[in-house]
């Protein structure tokens, strides 16, 4: 391409936040590429293989097409990173169940169409279910506060959403205002995954926002145990290079440790006042992960002095009749679960961009926002070019 | 090697093609190009064309005259509202074809038609402010209505008012949409997604400080002064309208059968429409375009630098910018370099937003 181009006094102005400079300099992320590449090259041996367990940093691999940049010894595979999509069959059937019978279900935009066992909760909306979408787990609670009727939260999302539940359940909601957790807890997954025969992961990159509520200390223990690092990385480009560059260093020299590569946000301790809230309400309890295994400690549920707000506990919520409908045929090819699991990925799937788009998702993960396929279907496809 | 997507092939879980037509057939994406192709074209394209036809699905047709070509197209516009920041539907019927048949060369329109189809109830004073838009934009194109056909519909039947327009010229060369070659270089004449944006912060009422106005226009006496700054150079084109810049790009690839690379950083867009778009979770280069055209240009930076220099003298291509090249490797798709690494540009699946012309 001609040079006239940059160079040129008329060229469009394209001003660019302070943040962009930092974040998103190219120079510094071919030096950063650079220096992963020189470093795998020394571990002498490929794949190196890496997981990161966040839909925030699949979004911006792809949106800004790092992965090309990646040398080819070196995989970056998303993990169960993605909480819509591994919320587990029966827990949409408890919410579908909910809505069918008559009770309004408030929920995040992404669970609206992830398929049940039957139908999603847009199916029950689309035949006359209460279920509206709500953006804050406030907002939820404004809903229950505007009626006498019974609302149910069926809330979803990591340590760091529930925090945002939690602050709500402490703060004196209505009677009439439920929670169907399908929260989930990041930490217990790790090991699960890290113990996968078919995986081996030789290192995490774990999410900045988790762990600015969890502590980068939470990790330490699960290093002790496996023995494979992990590194705290944040969500620019620059930063998830550094937080690859740092990983693939520790496994270069073997040295399994916690290192914080997202020190403007995250501290050892984490954030004391939310991680009070997030356990005061919750539990951990073992549950299946969709797709995944049953992961022990996996699953947020609500503790016994929450109880009253827990739709669990305050509805009857029969699944059993929706278990004489089989899924979908297509829904039984779907290969989320292997690709969660890192075992495989969207492009070796035969459903992928074919009879499973946006428009018509056959797996959770092209639902979400979040998951691996939808996230690689918006950014073109595949990623190595 | 195309891509993996392939949108047009969705089905529902049982398997079935889409049984009706759905608004995704509108978008300008791949679903519409093989609605097009399967349906629509089926039969006519058996009849021998001297020229550009139907099966070729360009800008318009370009059927041979003696020596010269006689250039024909036609558009029906369904804008929603009928009245939008920086235009109305008068200006777009008539910018909209005026702009597909520059975008086959053809800059000096001999006239239009114009077919109009209104809803009892729209206003005669809507009607005349649409007229007067129309007439105005004629006489920029250096054009005019020559003849025309009015229906009434009833209420209900329709929404407020459909304009039809088909336009005739004649010209001595043509440009098509599949003349890329490796090594052609990329320019688009402006900033991208001014029109679709400015409608959907309308429709939406997103509160934007700075208004944003569609940049609808006719183009041709720009185009016909970049095609005049270096004859033969110009040796493709296409306008960016439903599906943005990228379903324009990734239709002249695949014609052309060549990669298209794009540097992202090159690509001109108003920080506004940026802003918004990031809001909204889009990317501009998805958003629809009524004033800008993609050229793809052979020849040395000499030869690219006359055609930049043609466009920037009117002020709808101030911001006229080289964007990219033709490249041999992965023939028929998009890559965008974004500054920091390499990937595929998609296209917009789906409707991003109905009713945008």
């Amino acid at each position: 391409m001609p040079d006239l181009v940059s160079g040129s006094s008329a060229a469009p102005a394209r001003p660019r936040g302070a943040d962009e400079l930092k974040f998103r300099d190219p120079a510094r992320a071919r030096e950063l590429a650079g220096a992963i590449g020189h470093m795998v090259a020394q571990i002498g041996r490929t794949p190196v293989t890496v997981m990161h367990v966040c839909g925030s940093h699949e979004q911006a691999i792809a949106k800004f097409g790092l992965r090309q940049t990646f040398p080819e010894g070196l995989d970056v595979i998303m993990g169960p990173g993605c909480p819509v999509c591994v919320t587990d069959l029966p827990e949409v059937d408890e919410a579908v169940v909910l809505a069918e019978d008559g009770v309004r279900v408030v929920t995040y935009g992404d669970m609206l169409r992830v398929p049940g066992t039957a139908r999603s909760l847009a199916e029950v909306q689309s035949m006359g279910g209460q279920v509206d979408v709500v953006y804050s787990a406030a907002q939820a609670v404004e809903i229950a506060r505007d009626t006498t009727a019974p609302v149910v939260f069926f809330a979803s999302g990591f340590e760091t959403t529930a925090v945002a539940t939690a602050a709500i359940l402490v703060d004196d909601p209505p009677p009439n205002f439920f929670v169907l957790s399908a929260h989930k807890y990041i930490p217990p997954v790790m090991e699960i995954v890290a113990e996968m025969p078919e995986t081996r992961i030789e290192g995490f990159l774990a999410a900045g926002h988790a762990a600015t509520i969890t502590g980068w200390g939470i990790f330490e223990r699960f290093v002790d145990r496996h023995h494979i690092p992990v590194v705290v990385a944040g969500f620019e480009p620059l930063d998830i290079l550094a937080g690859l560059a740092q990983l693939v260093e520790l496994i270069r020299d073997g040295r399994p440790a916690v290192v914080n590569t997202f020190p403007r946000c995250v501290t050892r301790e984490g954030n004391r006042i939310a991680q009070q809230q997030l356990w005061r309400v919750f539990r951990t309890t073992g549950g299946n992960w969709r797709g995944i295994a049953h992961v022990p400690n996996g699953n947020l549920r609500l503790r016994d002095e929450f109880a009253r707000f827990d739709a669990r506990r305050q509805f009857r919520v029969d699944l059993k009749r929706l278990w004489s409908q089989a899924p979908a045929a297509l829904t039984q090819r779907c290969i989320c679960g292997d690709i969660m699991a890192g075992i495989s990925s969207p492009e070796k799937c035969a459903l992928f961009g074919k009879e499973c788009v946006p428009d018509a998702p056959v797996g959770a993960c092209m639902v979400s926002s979040e998951g691996t396929c939808r996230i690689w279907h918006q950014y073109g496809g595949h990623p190595k070019l | 090697m195309s891509s993996v997507i392939d949108p047009a092939a969705a089905r529902d879980h049982s398997g079935r093609r889409d049984p009706t037509i759905v608004m995704k057939h509108g978008a300008g994406g791949r679903a519409m190009r093989r609605l097009i192709q399967e349906t629509l074209t089926r039969g006519f394209v058996d009849v021998a064309v001297d020229g550009v036809g139907i099966a070729d699905m360009d800008d318009g047709a370009a059927l041979r005259v003696g020596d010269r070509w006689l250039v024909v197209t036609t558009d029906s516009h369904v804008v929603q509202p009928a009245f939008f920041p920086g235009g109305d539907i008068g200006r777009l019927a008539i910018s909209g074809t005026v702009n597909d048949l520059a975008m086959m060369g053809a800059t000096e329109p001999l006239g239009l038609t114009c077919a109009l189809i209104v809803e009892e109830g729209f206003t005669f004073p809507d009607l005349e402010r649409v007229q007067q838009s129309m007439f105005d934009a004629c006489r920029e194109a250096g054009t005019t209505v020559v003849t025309g056909d009015t229906k009434v519909m009833g209420r209900g039947e329709l929404d407020g008012v459909v304009i039809n327009t088909t336009g005739v010229a004649m010209a001595d060369a043509i440009v098509r949409d599949n003349g890329l070659r490796v090594g052609d270089h990329i320019i688009v004449t402006g900033n991208v997604g001014d029109h679709g944006m400015a409608l959907m912060a309308h429709r939406h009422r997103l509160h934007i400080d700075a208004e944003l106005t569609s940049d609808v226009a006719p183009l041709n006496a720009m185009i016909r002064d970049a095609l005049r700054a270096r004859p033969g150079a110009v040796v493709a084109m296409k306008d960016p309208t439903r599906g943005g810049l990228s379903s324009a790009l990734h239709e002249m690839a695949e014609k052309s059968r060549v990669g298209v690379l794009i540097r992202e950083e090159l690509v001109p867009v108003n920080p506004v429409v940026r802003a918004a778009a990031e809001m909204l979770g889009l990317d501009p280069m998805h958003v629809a375009n009524e004033g800008k055209a993609v050229l793809g240009v052979r020849g040395d930076d000499a030869t690219v630098h006359a055609v930049l220099a043609a466009l920037r003298t009117h002020p709808q291509g101030a911001n006229a910018a080289v964007i990219g090249e033709c490249v041999a490797t992965r023939p028929g798709d998009v890559v965008l370099d974004t500054g920091l690494g390499k990937r595929l540009l998609s296209e917009y699946e789906g409707e991003l937003l109905p009713r945008i012309c």
